[in-house]
């Protein structure tokens, strides 16, 4: 066990290396700086150099990568080029708890709907129900979320007028955008846990429980479904991850003050360096939570630290 | 006694089996390759059918409506912005003019490309390294896996941003950010199946032959390994349609002029509450083909299943 953690450690921590050096190699070697990028306004001598000094652009590159990677272990992300004083870190402050929020709320949303559908359509196989479900999870996972989005957006905000439009006010301005970005992954799960059950039928506990008399309830409550939901656990933590980090399309629709509608505002104003701060801050975040969550799967299920 | 007799054997004394007897041992249905049982089961299945259809017509419109239609997809008309659907503009103009009916065909293009090289390219990288992992094993496969190990971590985002920064946005860039995080998964699972084959008696038989490893990995494993290889293909073609557009739509896809679904109802949006058929068009048709892809995906996955019906 120690070795298997000490191997998906040194394995996180090359990722996450490499993904800060890619991308302060790739700041460097993009035409533009502070300096051109604010090309359009008069700069005086003392400011060039002022600028110069604060992106230590006048020491040899090797001693800037120094000071990033020394930066990167305090925590410390970058500086946006094009809007000098504003830092990485400050903006992840400010956007990242409001992506959480959202994003824990769908999942919370989307747990147990999508088990609850699944095995409502497997108990129900062949009939309207199971159709129904069916189709809505057929249809949650081929329509692009910004579809969706806009679609939901329409109907219940701008013509029913049962929710606010957009913004990220009260508890009640995140009930659109949680539902929105909870379908698609309700929509799955319905899928996978659905296809589990009907495989699951035909094991030979479920004859053996069937032959003991246990009653039909007993059967789907510990048998069935608490056999199908195992293999759907490794999947889980990634997708919280997933959601946490916000989901750019629905932030950008709703205009939610989130990180990833800062990362799609930072892209279309070519602000180099605030993109690859926030890149590598999202990279660190998944590499983490995947070393976490490989952990966690080692300990539970032996099975997983030999087959790796 | 009569084995004493000198008795010559003599063509009288065979007789011909009759026809009907000899019959009995013919084999009455046609021999099937596994390709052809495959096809037949597709042909026979109403749903793999219509999906079928549906592929080619859309394929159709894309490839001829753009030649067909008198407009151009990127000429401007300013005076005949945002006209709804109509009997000269079939799915009306956008805010600028441009002909609709045009730009989701000349979109279709884009997209469906980037569907296919989107889910080709990857696969045949996987193919090539993943194969030359499992056959060659030892220090290779070591290297090759602690690669694949640390790669597959770096979330695709990181990629795309990288990438699109480094050579801009655009068709390109999308196909390459999917070769470079699909090729890790197909070269794993390439890698597994080949180290099942690489010790079986054919492929020992091929190697005493002489066979190089090439012929060995190629000629020899790879046919063994199509089906999970052609499924691998059809199932990654509405991921990339589905990543082009989201890509695309928050703006590190295609860009205008140039058009694709997802930038058609990346557009679409920005417009829909006041112009709603600018987004309708293109979503439902995006739904619809990634919808297909799935279904007729799962059909040829059972019918490339050997255990499945004959």
């Amino acid at each position: 066990m120690r070795k298997y953690i000490l191997r998906r450690l040194i394995i996180s921590v090359i990722t996450i290396w490499l993904i800060a050096t890619a991308s302060f190699f790739l700041v460097h070697a993009l035409p533009g700086n502070p300096i051109t990028v604010n090309s359009g306004k008069i700069l005086s001598e003392e400011t060039r150099e002022r600028l110069t000094t604060y992106y230590g652009l006048d020491k040899p590159l090797w001693e800037q990568y120094l000071t990033y990677l020394k930066n990167l272990l305090h925590g410390d992300f970058g500086y946006s080029y094009k809007y000098p004083g504003q830092s990485v870190n400050g903006i992840i402050a400010k956007t990242f708890p409001i992506s959480a929020q959202l994003g824990l709320q769908a999942y919370l949303l989307s747990i147990p709907l999508g088990f609850l559908f699944g095995i409502i359509a497997a108990r129900k196989r062949g009939k309207a129900a199971d159709y129904v479900l069916v189709a809505f999870s057929a249809l949650g996972v081929s329509v692009p979320v910004f579809i969706l989005a806009a679609l939901l957006q329409m109907v219940f905000a701008v013509k029913l007028k049962w929710f606010p439009v957009s913004l990220w006010k009260s508890f009640y301005h995140t009930i659109l955008p949680t539902i929105t970005l909870a379908l698609g992954s309700i929509a799955g799960r319905t899928r996978s846990m659905r296809t589990l059950m009907l495989e699951i039928i035909n094991e030979d506990y479920i004859k053996t429980a069937k032959a003991k008399g246990l009653s039909n309830f007993k059967i789907v409550w510990s048998h069935q479904i608490r056999n199908a939901i195992i293999p759907m656990i490794p999947m889980m933590g990634l997708e919280l991850v997933g959601m946490l980090m916000g989901s750019f399309v629905v932030e950008q629709i709703f205009a939610i003050p989130g990180i990833g509608s800062y990362f799609v505002t930072s892209i279309q104003s070519l602000d180099y360096t605030m993109v690859l701060g926030l890149t590598v801050f999202f990279g660190i975040f998944v590499v983490t939570a995947n070393f976490v969550v490989d952990i966690i799967y080692g300990l539970v299920d032996p099975r997983i630290r030999v087959t790796k | 006694m009569e084995a004493n007799k000198k008795s010559i054997i003599t063509a009288a004394d065979f007789v011909r089996i009759a026809d009907k007897e000899k019959k009995k041992e013919d084999i009455v249905r046609p021999g099937m390759s596994y390709w052809a049982n495959v096809l037949r089961k597709m042909v026979t299945n109403k749903i793999a059918v219509i999906c079928f259809i549906y592929t080619m017509i859309i394929i159709g419109f894309a490839i001829l409506a753009p030649i067909l239609s008198p407009y151009n997809y990127d000429t401007t008309a300013l005076t005949e912005g945002n006209l709804s659907p109509n009997s000269t503009h079939w799915f009306g103009t956008d805010t600028v003019g441009r002909d609709l009916w045009t730009r989701v065909w000349v979109g279709a293009r884009v997209s469906l490309l980037i569907g296919l090289f989107g889910s080709i390219v990857p696969e045949i990288v996987g193919i090539l390294v993943g194969g030359i992992a499992g056959y060659f094993g030892g220090w290779v496969d070591m290297v090759i896996m602690r690669i694949i190990d640390v790669g597959i971590c770096i979330p695709s985002l990181v990629y795309v941003t990288m990438l699109m920064l480094f050579m801009g946005a655009g068709p390109v860039t999308i196909i390459l950010a999917l070769a470079l995080t699909g090729w890790m998964g197909s070269a794993r699972s390439v890698r597994g199946r080949i180290m099942q084959f690489k010790n079986r008696e054919f492929v020992l038989a091929s190697r005493a032959l002489g066979g190089s490893p090439f012929r060995l990995i190629f000629k020899d494993i790879l046919p063994n390994i199509m089906g999970q290889i052609v499924v691998g293909i059809t199932s990654g073609i509405p991921q990339a349609i589905f990543m082009e557009a989201y890509l695309s739509f928050i703006g590190m896809g295609v860009q205008s002029p140039m058009t694709s679904w997802g930038q058609l109802s990346q557009t679409g949006v920005n417009v829909f509450r006041i112009y709603p058929y600018q987004l309708y068009i293109p979503s439902i048709i995006i739904s619809l083909t990634i919808l297909v892809f799935y279904i007729f995906g799962n059909c040829l996955r059972d019918a490339l299943d050997p255990k499945l019906g004959n």
